[in-house]
């Protein structure tokens, strides 16, 4: 056993690394010669579901839409979070305990039932409630309806553990020294963070803002009730639009095409482009953190 | 600024200091920071208060049917009130009884409203006049939506014995979960059994054996896969993994609990190898090296030593790999082949919970029994995932405290 | 206002240097009955003493003896530490430092404070030295170009880093370092610097350079360091203190302590024989 044993374990992390290799091999093989400028730039003006003709540019236009938007959301969420539970919070304090359990317990939440509370609390109700002070007696629902903006605001709630788990880390690794210092000079506790602490974390909040746009990018569920759609002619103007998605895009075209086999060339050619554009987000994510763990002095 | 030509002037009598008791200026010296730190405060309970949001919006909808208010069969077996009870109503009572959205109730005047629900009561009890007997189903009599009928078994018109129904669209809707909840029983079983082995050779591999150099290689590209979209995963499943299990195991239905096991197991690896990794290198060094040195070999250190040592981590784990298959929604979709059926087979096409929300809550009708079912679908998704979470929250708190010390 | 001394070169008093340590200035500093707690354990017990202005005083023991503690009481560095309990008071030209209406930041812009290990920001030279006058809300770009210069020169390190005012401090040498983290706690002026071991990490030349430095600077401002080395001690305070397990042993003038300890223990000490 004692030779056999390594052996197997080797095996086994072998067998992962190739399910990857496998993924990746196999889209892009298939996935190579579809990934034309024409299909980046085209739309779907021939319908979804032509080979040759349809385009991908409205889901990236969507995607690259409701990803931005949600960064706006969770970037100062999660930042301002971070800061609070390294910078100011009593380490064993409750409430500390209870902001960091439930930025883990956000982690656990399924995606699916982050579909069901973007639908029920943002669209159900602030939405609702925001028409009804805003728009009262309008029969036409403004932003109780799907959106760009409810769409975002879902997936910021769903990636905000990743941005303060991230930016903590980066907190965490700034030297006691720098605070200290900058303490003893007589900056206060704020200035400190601002001028000392969050410059020197910049990387590590960068890398927690990647992967959560790199979370956010291939999800689908959230989407499903609050905001993507199958087909919009338009491009979205405003944050109440409907929009199209990439990944959405990928679920679309394997269950809703009229002629699967045919229309495989357009799948594949969006799954290429989908799984390049999240593994390269986490791949920069990864180089940054190992060069921050690598060399904790370095900053801009 | 006082003068600025003192600088050349030479040393003359210095200007007083400030005296000491000048640094005593009350508690807010600063009241703008102050005011921004309170700010930080308050964005900081940002999560908190979505974990409530989320308890409280996506039980709220089901809660009508937890607390056992629901009545689907009040709803098909109409009450028909004369005009003059109308007349009496609240706005509230009058839009329960049309059935209106609170945007459609309120695009016309109570009046109106008041004279529509007339109108709909006077055609009711027209048509209950001409056609008291046309259907005399008993299911039509049937709260669909109670308790009894949501778990146990029932023997509708038509079918030999009682059966596990699941069949929100029709005359009669049936909401027994049980074909459900054994459908995700099944593909979350069979994930967390094809990724535990992989995840947990892996996570010794790279803790125990594999060089720095090779660890930090292996460690992101596992990470890699856990970036690989849910969605990708289910397309693979779909086109490439299911055909080649097909022809290997020559199923009945090509897309099957099995098929979408496996495919949610390569999604919850990455899950179960980081706890279990975290927990084997958390095991201090002495533990390895004390049997190495009584002449294990490395392997025995790793399996009798390391592996007994991070047990707990590894349980945390599974735990957490199960929450997660739970709650994965897009795979199943995709390659369970989403047939309600209550079957123990692996073999036979499956519907999960979550596909089952995912795939009907985009033609339910907002506040219908329908709508209120799949809700407590997602209450109970969020209630295993947020057991499963704690559970190996506790654990791996206790080990890595465990571990700290000992070390 | 406190930020009128600093855009002014001659706020410095310059009394009459007063190096005779027989003849005492009026105590700037006086801790009385000070205790510290971490958690249940005690660190400082119950320590009194007064430290005169214009003067170096010395904190000497054996490591872990609390003499760091002390020194950060005096500018409530240890307030950040978390489970810290301080008992007693510790007076500031009469005010005392603890007391709830305290502004901490403005105790700190008066009570400067270098540190064991160099800790400059990983920022240019000039913007290490610039940064506690930028805290202050100082803008004058000649005006501060002025005091960087001037606190360079008072750290002696001006003409080592003239030309490379806005090269990253990262890349100085350690001596360097500490030397530019002395100046950077000058530049604001402070009337009294704490020293946390300023030379524990630099070899004996950079170490040499740093005793001058204090030599030099206690015309202008009251100085406490704390060191394990008592040759340092005793070649550049004037007063020195004696801490063993939290408790102050003896203190005294240096030359009295060094050479005719009251206490047994004390004797020990600096004759080497433990610690």
């Amino acid at each position: 056993m004692s030779r056999v044993g390594p052996t197997l374990t080797a095996l086994a992390t072998g067998l992962i690394l190739a399910m990857l290799a496998l993924i990746l091999g196999h889209v892009t093989v298939h996935g190579w010669s579809v990934v034309t400028w024409g299909f980046l730039s085209g739309g779907a003006e021939e319908g979804l579901f032509t080979v040759g003709r349809s385009g991908i540019f409205p889901m990236l236009f969507g995607t690259a839409a409701r990803v931005i938007l949600m960064t706006l959301l969770v970037i100062p969420a999660g930042v301002i979070t971070a800061v609070y539970l390294n910078e100011y919070a009593p380490a064993s304090g409750r409430l500390t305990r209870w902001v960091r359990g439930a930025v883990n317990h956000l982690a656990g939440v399924p995606s699916i039932v982050f579909g069901l509370f973007g639908l029920g609390f943002f669209i159900g109700f602030v939405g609702a409630g925001l028409d009804d002070w805003l728009r009262p007696g309008a029969v036409q629902p403004y932003w109780a309806g799907e959106g760009l903006l409810w769409a975002s605001a879902t997936l910021a709630v769903m990636t905000l553990p990743v941005v303060v788990v991230a930016t903590e880390e980066a907190l965490r690794a700034v030297p006691a020294g720098l605070r200290e210092a900058s303490l003893a000079l007589g900056a206060t506790r704020l200035q400190t963070i601002i001028r000392i602490v969050l410059p020197h974390s910049l990387s590590g909040i960068l890398t927690g803002s990647i992967l959560a746009i790199g979370r956010a990018a291939g999800e689908v569920v959230p989407l499903l009730f609050t905001g993507a759609a199958l087909y919009v002619s338009r491009l979205p103007g405003s944050l109440n639009d409907k929009f199209m998605d990439l990944a959405y895009h990928v679920w679309v075209l394997c269950t809703q095409s009229p002629d699967i086999d045919q229309t495989k060339p357009l799948l594949y050619g969006t799954v290429l482009v989908l799984l390049g554009l999240t593994l390269s987000l986490n791949l920069v994510a990864v180089v940054i953190r190992a060069r921050i763990s690598r060399n904790p002095q370095a900053t801009p | 600024m006082s003068d600025a030509d003192s600088v050349t002037t030479p040393p003359s009598p210095p200007p007083a200091k400030p005296p000491w008791h000048d640094l005593a200026r009350g508690r807010v010296a600063r009241p703008g920071e102050w005011l921004v730190e309170k700010g930080i405060f308050a964005v900081s309970l940002t999560a908190i208060v979505m974990i409530l949001l989320i308890f409280v919006f996506v039980g709220r909808e089901a809660l009508p049917i937890l607390l056992g208010q629901a009545d689907s069969a009040a709803a098909r077996v109409q009450r028909i009130l004369p005009p003059e009870d109308v007349d009496r109503m609240t706005p509230s009572e009058l839009r329960a009884a049309l059935g209106l959205s609170r945007r459609k109730f309120a695009a016309r005047s109570l009046e109106e409203q008041k004279a529509a629900l007339k109108e709909i009561y006077a055609v009711r009890a027209e048509a209950d006049r001409n056609g008291a007997e046309a259907i005399p189903d008993k299911d039509s009599e049937v709260n669909t939506v109670g308790w009894r009928y949501l778990i146990l078994p029932h023997q509708w018109t038509g079918y030999s014995r009682p059966e596990f129904i699941w069949q929100p669209v029709s005359q009669i809707q049936k909401f027994n979960v049980v074909p459900l909840l054994v459908g995700s029983l099944k593909v979350t079983l069979v994930a967390v059994l094809f990724a535990l082995p992989l995840a947990l050779g892996a996570a010794l591999y790279v803790s125990q054996f594999a060089s720095r150099r090779l660890r930090a290689w292996i460690k992101p590209a596992i990470e890699m896969l856990a970036g690989v979209p849910s969605v990708v995963l289910g397309f693979f499943a779909l086109f490439v993994l299911a055909a080649a299990l097909e022809s290997v195991f020559a199923f009945q239905s090509r897309l099957n609990a099995f098929v979408a096991g496996i495919a949610l197991g390569v999604a919850i690896i990455p899950v179960i190898f980081a706890l279990a990794e975290e927990a084997l290198s958390a095991v201090p060094r002495g533990y390895v090296e004390g049997a190495l040195a009584v002449g294990a070999s490395r392997w025995q250190a790793a399996w009798g030593v390391a592996l007994p040592a991070a047990w707990p981590g590894v349980f945390a784990a599974v735990v957490l790999g199960f929450g997660r298959a739970l709650g994965e929604t897009m795979i199943v979709l995709m390659a369970s082949g989403n047939a309600a059926i209550l079957s123990w087979s692996l073999f036979d096409s499956s519907r999960t919970v979550t596909a089952t929300i995912a795939a009907e809550l985009g033609e339910v009708v907002f506040g219908g029994h329908h709508y209120r079912v799949l809700f407590l679908l997602g209450t109970l998704v969020l209630a295993v995932s947020f057991v499963a979470n704690l559970v190996a929250d506790g654990v791996m708190n206790r080990l890595r405290r465990r571990l700290a010390s000992s070390s | 206002m406190a930020t009128t001394d600093l855009t002014n070169p001659s706020a410095v008093a310059r009394r009459s240097p007063s190096g005779d340590a027989d003849s005492p200035n009026a105590p700037l500093i006086e801790i009385e009955g000070l205790s510290l707690y971490y958690g249940p354990s005690a660190a400082l017990r119950n320590i009194t003493l007064s430290i005169p202005e214009r003067l170096v005083t010395a904190f000497i023991g054996p490591s872990g003896c609390g003499k760091s503690t002390l020194l950060r009481c005096l500018n409530r560095l240890n307030d950040a530490v978390e489970n810290v309990r301080i008992e007693g008071t510790v007076r500031i030209g009469g005010c005392d430092i603890y007391s709830p209406g305290v502004d901490v930041t403005e105790l700190r812009k008066r009570v400067g404070m270098v540190f064991q290990k160099a800790n400059p920001f990983p920022k240019s030279i000039y913007e290490n030295i610039a940064y506690g006058l930028r805290v202050r809300g100082l803008r004058d770009r000649k005006l501060m170009d002025g005091i960087v210069e001037r606190s360079l020169r008072s750290a002696a390190l001006w003409d080592e880093v003239k030309d490379r005012l806005h090269a990253s401090a990262l890349g100085l040498s350690g001596g360097q370092q500490q030397r530019l983290c002395i100046a950077r706690a000058i530049a604001t002026r402070p009337e009294i610097l704490l020293m946390d071991e300023p030379a524990s990490a630099l070899d004996p030349v950079a170490t040499s350079k740093i005793e001058d430095l204090i030599l030099a600077l206690k015309q202008e401002f009251t100085i406490v360091i704390v060191t394990h080395n008592m040759q340092q001690a005793a070649r550049i305070s004037d007063y020195t203190a004696f801490l063993n397990q939290g408790e102050l042993i003896e203190f005294n003038t240096t030359s009295r302590l060094f050479t005719n300890p009251a206490k047994q223990e004390t004797e020990d000490y600096v004759t080497g024989r433990f610690g």
